[in-house]
């Protein structure tokens, strides 16, 4: 099996089309993306920083997954649903998410931290794995909607599930490519293969690349280029379209590097190279990008100033909003635990708002 | 081995145990998620690997289930396998094999099989983490027939409690409190007198009220103990050390003495550790009681977003609070 991840923008940032990829560059608005992977690093570098200060807790950083989550966000519809882990701050910034929003998991003021409902993006997955089987039901429940395979444009739709190269070891995964492949499900997986889980790069895992696990389960796998968003939006639309037209499950495995150590709290100096590091940084997806555009004339003086002014006001957003993120009241761990308060609930309720009161 | 004393944190007292088993016993392993050359998210199995190869210290892929099945597999074939399970919140995947496996297969073939399996889980609260890091999940464990559950609060106990575990021919779930991993004490690796791994202890001598606790909450009780032995009162306090088997005849002998009970844990409150210890005093020590048993616990919600944890946790002045409702019944 040919392995080669499929390449549309390489290294030097020149276009090449594939026979196995079929990708039009005039299909999609390449500033917007541009833009978008800009605004991702963005995110992650105002949270690292606030981080640092002390203001989060953690941050797991996204740094060198620009293309992967920007390219696959960019071929959703609004009315399409992402299950992300805890990476995926590109995807959420594309989803409409305010970034600020996202601080707070990290921050410690909440455990969601946004309205999944509201922008088709659900919360945060931190347990390895889980979210691939919760994606397995949504989908299962679109198809008994009657909203897949109908023909009509503004009718179908199809779950994306994003999955580290880690958590295809985790039973659930499995179970969700099983469950998925049977009941030919219009769900998508899309797995960032960042080369390492924490400390476990993915000879730890598999002896396989992740596109050819697919195959085992009975769907589609494909291989992209992980730093290269034409890549990576091309193969998310061509599976989303397969998906939303009742083909089926598709797995796509965007072949990237973590760049950054797992979270602010890791020590990657413990188990890796930094020539490693190196050799992908010289691979960033944002560079070759901004070479295309440069080489094509769709960046100029205007539009790079404008990109510029957005990326400060965002940091300043950023900035500003998570030290203005609410600490929530002492009746809120309460508060939701169950539709409505047992008795014993709200006894302890009380106990707890009368000692916090006293204490004051 | 010779003798030797010397002050260390926790963690590394848990790494000492671990070490000496693995020199006592070419049977031991350790299996878990980047245990090797990272040394564990909280380095308790620094240098392991370097030490004794990556045969016995063992980077699993991904997957608690497996970390768990396969340590049983590894124990039929006579290992002596130690799990690490990354985070408390990390543990669920591998209930299956804990629940329906591990703990009963002794039982099912009739003693033929003994399964000498520990999981080493990081638990508890106080580390202002994000969510799943901070669970208290031992009252499951504790509820399962089969399963010894057990919690070191100090640098001797984490070094004697592990290397007891390894020797253990029932599966061990020790729980390390991760909020007090870098809490220093005297470690002596004498082999002549390890205490008991299923034994209490008393570790403060009082005549007044028992307060029972375990783990991270045990340095917390010794100072509420402090704070009330200024105000005349004389507090009692029992390391409870195993939480399956409980030893409630070191907590009843005190309430017999002190005819007052004030049980503490951070994990929530109903159907918990404290509800069992209330049972069985009231059992075993119903003419001593003069006050009901008092629970100062976590609530029965999801552990909070770490702004709040510190609230939510029951602290010293909650501790303190629970005394004095004892005393003023
Ligand atoms: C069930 C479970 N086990 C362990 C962990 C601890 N953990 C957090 S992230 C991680 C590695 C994940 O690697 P991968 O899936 O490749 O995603 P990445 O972090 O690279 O995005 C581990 C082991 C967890 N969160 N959930
Ligand atoms: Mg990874």
């Amino acid at each position: 099996m040919n392995d080669e991840p499929i390449s549309l923008l390489n290294a030097g940032g020149s276009f090449t089309s594939s026979p196995e990829l079929p990708f039009e560059t005039d299909s999609t608005d390449v500033l917007a993306l541009y833009n978008d992977m800009l605004m991702a690093r963005t995110v992650d570098t105002e949270a690292i920083a606030l981080q640092r200060q002390g203001e989060l807790g953690l941050w797991p950083s996204m740094l060198g997954q620009e293309a992967a989550q920007i390219g696959a966000a960019h071929a959703l519809l609004p009315r399409d649903i992402v299950f992300p882990t805890y990476r995926e701050h590109g995807v959420a910034w594309c989803r409409g998410v305010d970034p600020v929003d996202l601080l707070g998991l990290f921050r410690g003021t909440t455990l969601g931290g946004w309205n999944p409902t509201e922008n088709n993006f659900n919360l945060y997955t931190l347990v390895i794995g889980a979210q691939t089987l919760h994606a397995v039901g949504y989908a299962m429940g679109i198809l008994r909607d009657g909203d897949v395979g109908t023909g009509d444009p503004d009718r179908d739709r199809a779950v994306l599930v994003f999955l580290g190269d880690g958590a295809l070891s985790e039973g659930e995964t499995n179970e969700a490519f099983v469950w998925a492949a049977a009941q030919h499900l219009p769900v998508v997986f899309f797995c960032q293969n960042n080369q390492w889980a924490i400390s476990a790069p993915y000879s730890v895992q598999s002896r396989v690349s992740v596109a050819q696990r697919a195959q085992g389960y009975g769907f589609k796998g494909v291989r992209v280029d992980g730093n290269d968003v034409f890549a990576c939006l091309a193969a998310t639309r061509e599976a989303l379209a397969a998906a939303r037209a009742g083909q089926g499950p598709t797995l796509i495995e965007a072949l990237t590097y973590r760049r950054n150590p797992h979270t602010t709290s890791d020590d990657d100096g413990r188990y890796r190279t930094l020539a490693e590091n190196d050799a992908w940084a010289a691979l960033d997806p944002i560079d070759r990008l901004r070479t295309y555009l440069q080489s094509t004339g769709l960046l100029n003086d205007a539009n790079v100033e404008d990109i510029s002014r957005r990326g400060k006001a965002l940091a300043e957003h950023l900035r500003s909003g998570c030290r203005a993120l609410p600490v929530p009241g002492h009746a809120s761990p309460f508060q939701n635990t169950y539709a409505e308060l047992p008795d014993e609930l709200e006894r302890q309720m009380n106990e707890h708002l009368e000692f916090v009161e006293a204490a004051e | 081995m010779t003798t030797m004393t010397s002050r260390m944190p926790i963690a590394h007292a848990l790494n000492l145990g671990l070490r000496h088993a693995m020199e006592a016993d070419e049977k031991v392993m350790l299996i878990g998620e980047d245990i090797g050359q990272l040394g564990g998210v909280f380095r308790v199995t620094d240098g392991l690997q370097k030490t004794f190869g990556d045969h016995r210290v063992v980077d699993s892929p991904l997957g608690e289930a497996g970390i768990v099945g396969s340590a049983i597999g590894l124990a039929m074939a006579g290992y002596r396998p130690v799990c690490e399970i990354q985070f408390d919140g990390f543990v669920f995947p591998a209930m299956n094999q804990i629940i329906t496996q591990l703990a009963k297969y002794r039982h099912r073939s009739e003693g033929a099989v003994t399964l000498p399996v520990v999981i080493r889980i990081p638990v508890g609260g106080g580390i202002g983490a994000i969510e799943h890091h901070s669970e208290s999940p031992e009252a499951y464990f504790a509820h399962t027939a089969g399963l010894k559950v057990v919690s070191p609060s100090n640098p001797q106990d984490a070094y004697d409690m592990m290397k007891l575990a390894i020797r253990s021919n029932d599966p061990v779930i020790f729980l390390e409190p991760k909020r007090n991993y870098w809490l220093k004490g005297d470690v002596s690796t004498s082999t002549t007198t390890p205490s008991d791994l299923d034994r209490a202890v008393t570790v403060r001598k009082g005549t007044d009220l028992t307060l029972v606790t375990y783990g991270a909450l045990v340095p917390v009780a010794m100072k509420a103990a402090d704070v009330c032995q200024e105000e005349g009162r004389n507090i009692d306090v029992i390391d409870l050390r195993s939480l399956s088997p409980i030893d409630d005849k070191a907590v009843v002998a005190s309430v017999q003495r002190t005819g007052r009970l004030v049980v503490a844990h951070e994990a929530s409150r109903s159907v918990g550790l404290g509800a069992e210890l209330a049972a069985r005093v009231q059992d075993e020590a119903f003419y001593s009681l003069i006050s009901p048993v008092i629970r100062v616990t976590g609530y029965d919600t999801p552990y909070p977003a770490s702004r709040l944890e510190e609230e939510w946790l029951p602290g010293l002045d909650r501790i303190l609070d629970g005394i004095d409702r004892s005393f003023t019944y």
